[in-house]
């Protein structure tokens, strides 16, 4: 009978094969002790692309449905024939414009906040080896602005809302207003969600979190920021221009 | 690595509360889960029980529900459907066993993210209580099915049921997508971040392949079901027209128009098709797991059975249309829809014959979980012959919305996945709970129930071919459907045996629990992860060690290894070199 050896290829079933030095595959048992800062960084920022591909799958179905009712021929009673129905949105452009240059410039200070606690989370072994002390200068609050412009583009978005109503658009006034609402409040809810996280992330030092935690909170909340971004961008060209 | 010796990431917790309720440690989430889809289920059976009652006597008044009124029935279908599908078959084996075992059998300590999968299992839990007041409000449940087409669900006017209930079912449907989305993160991140040393994508053991891919189909699928709610939900309150068209209900104008029904169906099939196949393959990765285990054989075709489960998720996304043949959509498109959904046959069958080929002249171990694998192969069989006649859009023209479907999807989805359960249950109860199941009475269950299901849902064919239209509260009047009864008859009382033969197995488990002999580590001689540390594990899975992967998922039969089996962490010393 032959011996197991791993030179014996037993393949033929699948399943089988020789031994393979234990190398690869696996993350190489970081994940069993405690996770040291990257390989939780790597982790967080999986997860995160997972959460960014269902937001976009959100987003992908609703604008799917946008293109699908703007191009429905509707039967209309009164006059026996089809006609499209979309209707039109005379939307507050000035006041998008100032909004978008908003969450353009929290952008810009919550990447300078991720690079800022990166940095300092690389340096915080060396602070804390007693006798090196690298200034106690507070580095500026990049983050409490971002959470300030993200505020502002929350109240902007809210008075074009009002202002939509004041021009007599509501969220049933016709199928364009409808998807007007609809995207412009989902981009708003999950950005809330990304505020939500900057304040955990702001707060991650009055939590007694470490440095690396506070990172990886940072790091995280601005990704999901910059997607915010790029998903509005994207949100108002489709009711800019696909109208 | 250097250090054997690990840190779990959070202590073991202290305290009731800590321990069994509000508990991050995935294996307690796991039972959540499994006793949450447990009671879920209870409730969808004693549902159908009363639907298929009311089918043949139409008038009778029982104890407690009194006389089913026609619009009750579709409340009991709807709530039946739902929960069934939501609650049950997506709870179970992918919020309960992946949960419980998918770590373990990566070797890692605990999913990527505690705290998000304690509160996807919470926020399924507040799902499951809005969806059962949606019986107690006024009007009752809603009336609209499990796919919930408009315009009925989307009028608050359209019947009882349609007011206060169809947005609790809107909602809860909408806080089951969240937590699934939840849960779906977690389970990527996981298999792809923290297996251990060694456990390389195709060393992973099926299950784990089938919850992985599940959880991917997950993602994908539960953020379009969510959107279609919010439309649908703006729809009924709001008054817009996303789905409703110019419309007038008892007499009276809807302010709606314009609308399109259809919009609705694409994207619920959208996701609805993945759907199914989130319910299934769980079922196959068990069944590939309990087949190659009890028969002491490696599992035939490992690759080609990880690869057709890739293609099955990939054209999963592709053929929701064969939900829509009757919409009046262009012939070009049902063609595409048609062939698409053929396509999945193929991998299909892939599996079927690798699952045969598997049990090909094996030393087969009739275990109850053994059989309980062997039942899935079989309904994964007979259900999916008839998806293929469904997918020919002349066919389905025929057929569509008759009992023949209903006999397609429950033989394959419903019990199909049922089966994967019971054998998850039998298979994994050793490593939850410690103790072995009766077999016995696990081999009685599983006799009545495979008969029962085949003599409820074989003739549900015929039926369907003979024209009984699905949905409809009464037909004992109708004189086309009177031939019928008798069959009708038969399997109403094929569904009370099969359904009586359930407490069997919940009495078992209960009892088992507290009462059943001690179960070894090892008890079924496996060869993956799960089995090689102790029973039941200890809160960081593996005491404290960090274990280390030399070997394939199911190495049975090596020759020249001192057992028929070799475990996945054997550092294989007894190799000749
Ligand atoms: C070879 C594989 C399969 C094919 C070709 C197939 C084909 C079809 C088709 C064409 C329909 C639509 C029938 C109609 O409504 O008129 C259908 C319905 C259905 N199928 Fe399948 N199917 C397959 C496998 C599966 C699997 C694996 C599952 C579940 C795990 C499943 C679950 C369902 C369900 C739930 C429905 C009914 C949905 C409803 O209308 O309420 N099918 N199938
Ligand atoms: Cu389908």
């Amino acid at each position: 009978m032959a011996t197991y050896t791993p030179s014996t290829p037993i393949d033929h079933l699948g399943g089988i094969k020789p031994p393979e030095p234990p190398a690869g595959g696996g993350d190489d048992g970081r994940s069993a002790s405690f996770p040291d800062y990257r390989a939780r960084l790597r982790r967080a920022r999986l997860g995160l692309i997972c959460g960014i591909a269902t937001v976009c799958m959100v987003f992908i179905s609703l604008t799917s449905a946008y293109i699908f009712r703007q191009g429905l021929p509707t039967f209309d009673g009164t006059t026996n024939s089809y006609v499209h129905d979309w209707g039109s949105v005379n939307l507050p452009w000035m006041l998008l414009f100032i909004n978008t240059a908003l969450l353009l410039a929290s952008s810009v200070t919550m990447e300078l906040a991720r690079r800022n606690a990166a940095r300092q989370a690389a340096l915080a072994p060396v602070e804390s080896i007693p006798g090196v002390s690298l200034g106690s200068e507070r580095s500026f609050p990049w983050l409490a602005i971002t959470v300030l412009l993200g505020f502002g583009f929350l109240a902007g978005q809210w008075l074009a809302w009002i202002e939509l109503h004041n021009r007599g658009f509501y969220v049933n006034t016709n199928p364009s207003s409808s998807f007007t609402f609809l995207l412009t409040v989902t981009h708003a809810v999950h950005l809330a969600g990304g505020l939500i996280a900057l304040l955990w992330a702001a707060t991650a030092s009055l939590r007694h979190k470490t440095a690396e935690a506070r990172q990886i909170a940072v790091d995280i909340s601005a990704w999901y920021w910059h997607f915010m971004l790029v998903l509005w961008v994207y949100i108002f060209a489709l009711l800019g221009i696909a109208r | 690595m250097a250090t054997p010796v690990s840190v779990h990431a959070h202590a073991a917790p202290q305290g009731f509360i800590r321990k069994y309720i509000f508990s991050l440690d995935h294996k307690v989430i796991g039972i959540q889960y499994f006793f949450l889809a447990l009671t879920a289920v209870f409730v969808g059976m004693f549902l159908s029980l009363l639907m298929r009652i009311h089918m043949i006597w139409p008038t009778a008044v029982l104890p407690i529900v009194g006389e089913i009124k026609p619009e009750q029935y579709l409340s009991l279908l709807t709530m039946h459907g739902t929960i069934m599908v939501f609650f049950v078959l997506t709870t179970a084996p992918q919020g309960g066993f992946g949960n419980y075992v998918l770590p373990i059998q990566i070797g890692a300590p605990d999913m990527a993210f505690p705290v998000l999968n304690m509160l996807s299992f919470w926020t399924t839990f507040v799902g499951f209580i809005v969806i059962i007041a949606a019986f107690f409000v006024t009007g009752g449940a809603p009336l609209h099915g499990w796919t919930g087409y408009p315009p009925l669900s989307a009028v608050q006017s359209a019947g009882p049921g349609e007011g206060l209930g169809a947005d609790l079912w809107i909602t809860s449907i909408a806080i089951f997508c969240i937590a699934s989305l939840m849960g779906a993160l977690n389970f990527i991140t996981t298999t792809l971040d923290l297996r251990a040393k060694g456990m390389s994508l195709m060393r992973m053991p099926l299950t784990v392949w089938s919850w992985f891919i599940t959880a991917i189909l997950g993602l994908l699928a539960f953020g379009v079901l969510l959107s279609a709610g919010i439309l649908l939900l703006l729809d009924r309150n709001m008054g817009t027209s996303f789905y409703v068209p110019l419309i007038n209900v008892n007499g009276v104008m809807m302010g709606h128009k314009g609308g399109s029904p259809l919009l609705w169906q694409h994207l619920f099939w959208f996701f609805g098709h993945p759907e199914v196949y989130i319910a299934i393959l769980p079922g196959m990765g068990v069944t590939s797991q309990v087949l190659s285990t009890f028969s002491r054989k490696p599992i035939f075709g490992y690759k080609a059975m990880v690869y057709a489960m890739l293609a099955i998720g990939f054209f999963g996304f592709m053929v929701w249309g064969h939900h829509m043949f009757m919409s009046g959509m262009s012939p070009y498109s049902a063609f595409a829809f048609s062939i698409l959904t053929m396509c999945i046959g193929v991998p299909s069958a892939i599996k079927t014959f690798n699952w045969l080929g598997t049990m090909w002249k094996g030393h087969i171990r009739f275990d109850t979980p053994m059989l309980y694998a062997i039942g899935f192969v079989s309904l994964f069989v007979s259900g999916g012959l008839s998806g293929p006649f469904l997918a020919q859009p002349v066919l389905d023209i025929q057929l569509h919305d008759t009992y023949f479907v209903v006999g397609h999807f429950h033989l394959i989805m419903g019990v199909a996945a049922i089966f994967g359960i019971f054998a998850a249950t039998y298979y994994w109860f050793p490593k939850m709970f410690g103790r072995m199941m009766n077999e016995t009475w696990g081999r009685i269950h599983f006799f009545i129930t495979l008969a029962g299901t085949y003599a409820i849902f074989m003739p549900m064919h015929y039926l369907g071919m003979a024209g009984q239209t699905r949905r409809y509260s009464q037909f004992t009047e109708v004189a086309y459907q009177t031939k019928l009864i008798p069959l009708q008859t038969f399997m109403t009382y094929a569904a009370i045996i099969t359904i009586a033969a359930q407490f069997i197995f919940v009495i078992n488990l209960f009892w088992s629990m507290f009462k059943g002999p001690k179960a070894s580590d090892n008890p079924w001689e496996a060869t993956t992860l799960e089995w090689t540390t102790t029973t039941p594990p200890p809160h960081d899975n593996f005491g404290g060690v960090t274990p280390v992967v030399h070997h394939g998922p199911y190495e049975y039969g090596v020759p020249g290894a001192p057992r028929d089996y070799v475990m996945q962490n054997d550092p294989a010393t007894y190799a000749a070199h």
